[in-house]
Order: C-alpha cells, then structure tokens, then sequence
C-alpha cells in the first residue's frame, strides 16, 4: 500500500503542483522546490495606520493648558518670584527646614519602633497584648493628629509632675512634666504615637504577607526566636512594608506642619511668620510648596534604593538601577551612532541580503 | 512511664502518640523504634497522618498525649521531680538543632544567598564562628553538588537544586537525625532523582533519617524499615520485601496496588 505524501499546507492558494499524487492543482503554473512564494500583491500596498482622533484631541487641550499654566507662572505678577528668590534659601526659611527634618526624623522613626511592637502585640498570644495594642491603635487612629498635639501640648495641664516609683505606690523621683517634655518634646510625642498607630498595621501587614513555611523552617533549624523576626522575618516583610512606610512618611513630612499650633518653628509656621510681617502670602507660599517637594522627592529617591534593597532574591534578574539604565542606554546611543557614522557597507549589505 | 526512659538503644522512640486538631484525630496512638544509622520510609496515602507524625518527632507540633525521644531526651519536655515540665521555647529551639527537617516545599529563606542559608543557623543556633560555618557550607554544597551556586539566591535555582540546599541547611547543624517530609512531592519528575540521588549518598553514610514519601522504588532501595500508615496508625512496618511484596494487610494491599 502507497504512503500517503503529505500536502504542502495551503495548497489551492499556492497553487503548487505536487509530483505524484495527482491531488494538486495542474492548472497553476509549477513553481518548484522552492518555498511558498510572498504574496508579492499584499507586499506592495500601502499601510494606513488607525487615526486616534480623540486622543489627539485630548493631548492637544492638555498641552494647552499646561502651555498657559507655565506661562501664568512666569507672566502673573503675583507670584513675586522676586520674593521667592529672596526668601527660599534665606536662614530663616533654612533652619525651619531643619526643624521640619527633625520632627519627620524623630516621629518616623520612633513611631515605627513602636508601631512595629505594638504589631507583635497584635501578633501576640497573650490576649492581654493582644487587645492592648488593639485598643491604642483603636484610639490612636481615632484623634485627629492636631487635637492629639493640642493635648499632649497642655500634658502640664492633665499631670503637672512625672515620676518613677511603685505603681499605686510611693513616688521615689519626680520632675514638673513641662520641664521634662517642652514644646518640641511635645511635639514629637504627639506625632510619633499618632504615626506608631499607622505603622503598626503597616507592619503587622508585612508580618501576615511573610509565608508561614519561613517561620516553620527557622523554628526546625533551632534558630533563636529575636533572630527569627530580625533575620528571617522582617527582611521579608520589608517587600511589602515599604511602599505603604514610604506613603506614610511622605505624609509624615507633610503632617508635621501640623504642629505649627504648637508655635513650634518649622517650615509652614515660619512661613506664616514671614508673610505676616511682609503680606506676601503666595511666594512665602510657594516657598514652602518647594521645599515640601523637594523633601518628598528625596525621599521617593531613598525609598526607591531601599525597596530595591530589600527585593534581593527576590526576582531572578534584578532590574536595573536608574543610573545602570541611563549608563546602558548613554553605551547602546554611541554603539548607534558608531554604526551610523562608520563604514555603512555592512548595514546596507545586509539589507541587501534581505 | 517507665518505658519513656527504657529506650533500649533507639535514636527515636515514639511512644502511644496521639494528635487532634480540634475535633479531628489525625495521630490515634503511634509507635515507632528507629535505631541508630537506620533509614525508616513512611508509606501511607494523603491524610494518613505520615506528615504530622514527622512534625511531632520536631515539636512542629505539640504531641496531645504520649512520648517522643530521640537519642534518650524527651521532645518538649523535661522530666524532674516526677513531673513531665513542658519546655520553654527557647529550648525547644535548642533540640530542634539535633533534628534535621527537610520541608516539602524546601522553605529556603529566599533573601539570603545559598551560603547564607547554611551559614544562619549554626551561627545563630549553635553559636558556631562564622568561619568554621562558612568551612562547613562550603564542604556540604560541594557534597550536594552546587558548590558554583553558593552565592546564588535560592530563586535563581531549580526546584532540584533548592531541595539539595535544603538538605545541606538541615545537615551544617550535624543532626543526630534527618527527617524528610515528602522531599520530592514539589519536584518536576526529571529533577526527582538528583534529590532521591543525595538522600541515598546520605543513607549510605549511616545517617540516621525518617522519610516520608511516595517513591516506593527509593523505599524498596533504601529503607531499612518500611512503616504503612493509614487513618493515624500504624498498619504495618517490616524490611522493605516483606511489607511492598508480601503486605500482611489488606490497607497494604489496596494502597500499593494504586501506587505501583
């Protein structure tokens, strides 16, 4: 019995002639061995792209409002950029900033010490932890940042001396609590148990996110229980802690002109200040926009190494940094270039070819 | 009582152990002998209580009632003054180091190098100097085969390859026993004999291991015992012949003919 040879696919639109088997198509031209031809007619005609008429309608109207939005910048009077010059590195304005960092330091950073043993209180078998730490969150999230800062401000009011003692017993020690804490104290008091409310579910997240099979693993090889949370635990959680702290501390930044009630010197109370001796609101303004943005970008700077720190292992390729695609990009530019300026012979016979 | 401390030479000695989670009885009185130098394979299908029993003999799980030793010291407790004293977690951590656990899933730590894997617990655990730690790394990956992967991320390595470091991290604390919880159910079939190859090597050494898997062909080439177990009990355990080829029960019988 003959074996059957197989068809070349498409045969009536080939129009091949196949040798043997009598099936093809004997009224087509034979074209050989040879490949399937192009089809030479398609080749030749011409390809009109889809017309996105409303999107470039959209991008016309935005970019003339931005035009006019820049162009207000320079042209409205009002800005004074004058004053702006004038003011936004002036010494003032300078260490005002300085105070701001501070508090953003001082709160972020105690704020999420505490916030993260409040999340393992939370994380606690002790239902005594458990619910304490439940119930200060529940609190915490429940004032308004500046009703808290206002309290903590008149804290002389509600206990004028501070001590250590026995507790319901004799006190050995005591200070006048104004003293003890001052207006900055305050200040950072309020905002760093505000921002440990906030942080401790950020990290509780992180801690829930870490698999169960991480902490089984370092359980089974014995490794001591602080190092399973330090090493094993909270590396991990970092991955999904960060872009939520990084949210929070952006906005801590920014909360800490709160504080400005408490007549504590830093960027907007400053601000205030100056405008209120010289009325001009909107450079003064614009100098605090400034500063508060370049903060903030600093900080999505730093936000972004460390996330990237904290991905090790965890992509099989780490992307790479800003600066390694700018150096790559600035090295395949000059290989372009290179090609194009040398001898184009080899490019073009390789279109040749084609 | 008595018995819990007559332990006639076994490196593990399982006594009577129950398990319930909540309502449900998944350990229904176990015991288990496994001398020094011996390799135990548990056989049983899904549900069979082989996974618990092997998170049992670790403390991965907290017994509910009976006896677990391994080398003559209780699992979890301390005996004094003719009371059983539940441990203290920080010394359970402490007898975790002298019992190698081999994960399923491997549960490497994904943020640390191979290197650093090996090197975590002995240093933290056992105090060891990370020079001798990282000595001891280097010589157990060179032993599982991946001595260029040392500074590889565990997820830059096939399921085969994480397995193998795994059963390197278990053995840097030099276990008096290893325990594996189906050490190739995550594997691609064409990496599961890289993984059974290693535990066989290991086997030959006289280590002492407890292995629970669905590999008959490894049981029957390495086991020195073979333990069925199905419904949280033991059915029946004997030398590999005896219990693949000539099962006594009729459990046996139905679980290896699916298998087979």
């Amino acid at each position: 019995m003959p074996v059957p040879v197989p068809v070349p696919a498409p045969v009536e639109f080939l129009g091949v002639a196949t040798n043997g088997d009598g099936t093809a198509d004997s009224a087509a031209p034979p074209a050989g061995t040879a490949p399937p031809p192009a089809p030479d007619d398609l080749a030749t005609l011409k390809v009109v792209p889809v017309r996105h008429y409303a999107r470039w309608a959209a991008t016309g109207t935005v970019i003339v409002l931005v035009a006019q939005f820049a162009h207000g910048l320079f042209t409205n009077p009002v800005w004074e950029w004058g004053v702006f010059r004038d003011y936004v590195l002036s010494e003032t304005i300078v260490q005002a900033v300085g105070v701001t960092l501070q508090l953003t330091a001082y709160a972020a950073v105690l704020g999420f010490l505490f916030g993260t043993v409040l999340a393992f209180m939370r994380l606690s078998r002790s239902p005594v932890l458990r619910t304490v730490a439940w119930a200060y969150i529940w609190i915490f999230r429940s004032i308004p940042m500046i009703v808290q800062l206002v309290f903590w401000f008149n804290l002389g009011a509600l206990y004028d001396r501070l001590g250590v003692g026995i507790p319901f017993g004799p006190v050995f020690w005591s200070v006048d609590s104004n003293t003890l804490i001052g207006t900055i104290g305050a200040a950072i008091i309020g905002l760093t148990l505000h921002q440990a409310a906030y942080s401790a579910e950020i990290v509780r997240g992180g801690v829930i996110a870490v698999d169960q099979g991480q902490l089984e693993a370092a359980a089974a090889l014995g490794i001591p229980r602080l190092r399973q949370i330090r090493r094993i635990v909270l590396p991990q959680a970092m991955r999904a802690i960060l872009p939520t702290a990084g949210n929070e501390i952006v906005g801590l930044l920014k909360g800490t002109s709160v504080v400005y009630v408490m007549a504590i010197g830093e960027l907007f109370y400053q601000v205030q200040v100056v405008y209120g001796r010289n009325g001009r609101v909107i450079p003064l303004l614009l100098v605090a926009t400034a500063w508060y943005v370049v903060l903030t970008s600093l900080l999505t700077v730093v936000q972004y190494y460390v996330e990237r720190h904290f991905a090790r292992g965890a992509d099989r390729t780490p992307p790479p940094t800003p600066l390694q695609r700018v150096r790559r990009s600035v090295r395949d530019l000059r290989t372009a270039a290179a090609r194009r300026g040398g001898p184009v012979v080899p490019l073009n016979l390789a279109e040749g070819k084609r | 009582m008595s018995d819990v401390t007559d332990l006639s030479g076994a490196m593990v000695d399982v006594r009577g152990v129950h398990k319930s989670f909540g309502p449900l009885e998944v350990l229904r009185g176990v015991d288990l002998q496994v001398r020094a130098g011996e390799v135990t394979v548990i056989l049983g299908p899904s549900g069979s209580g082989k996974s618990t029993l092997l998170r049992t003999i670790n403390h991965l799980e907290k017994v509910s009632s009976g006896w677990i030793s391994i080398d003559g010291e209780l699992i979890g407790y301390r005996r004094s003054g003719g009371k059983l004293h539940e441990l203290r977690e920080r010394d359970v951590l402490k007898q975790r180091t002298h019992i190698g656990f081999v994960f399923q899933d491997f549960n490497l730590f994904p943020h640390l190098t191979v290197l650093e894997n090996l090197v975590e617990a002995p240093v933290s655990a056992l105090r060891r100097p990370r020079k001798e730690a990282v000595a001891t790394a280097e010589r157990l990956l060179e032993r599982v085969g991946l001595t260029d992967k040392k500074a590889a991320y565990p997820r830059q390595l096939s399921g085969g390859q994480q397995q193998r470091v795994a059963i390197a991290r278990a053995l840097a604390l030099e276990p008096k026993v290893l325990l594996f919880d189906e050490p190739t159910s995550a594997l691609d079939p064409e990496l599961v004999g890289e993984v059974l190859d290693v535990i066989k090597d290991l086997a030959g050494t006289g280590t002492t291991m407890i292995v629970v898997t669905h590999e008959i062909g490894f049981a029957r080439e390495v086991a020195d015992t073979v333990v069925f177990m199905d419904g949280g009990v033991i059915v029946e355990q004997g030398p590999p012949p005896a219990v693949l080829d000539a099962p006594q029960h009729e459990r046996t019988c139905a679980f290896l003919s699916k298998v087979l």
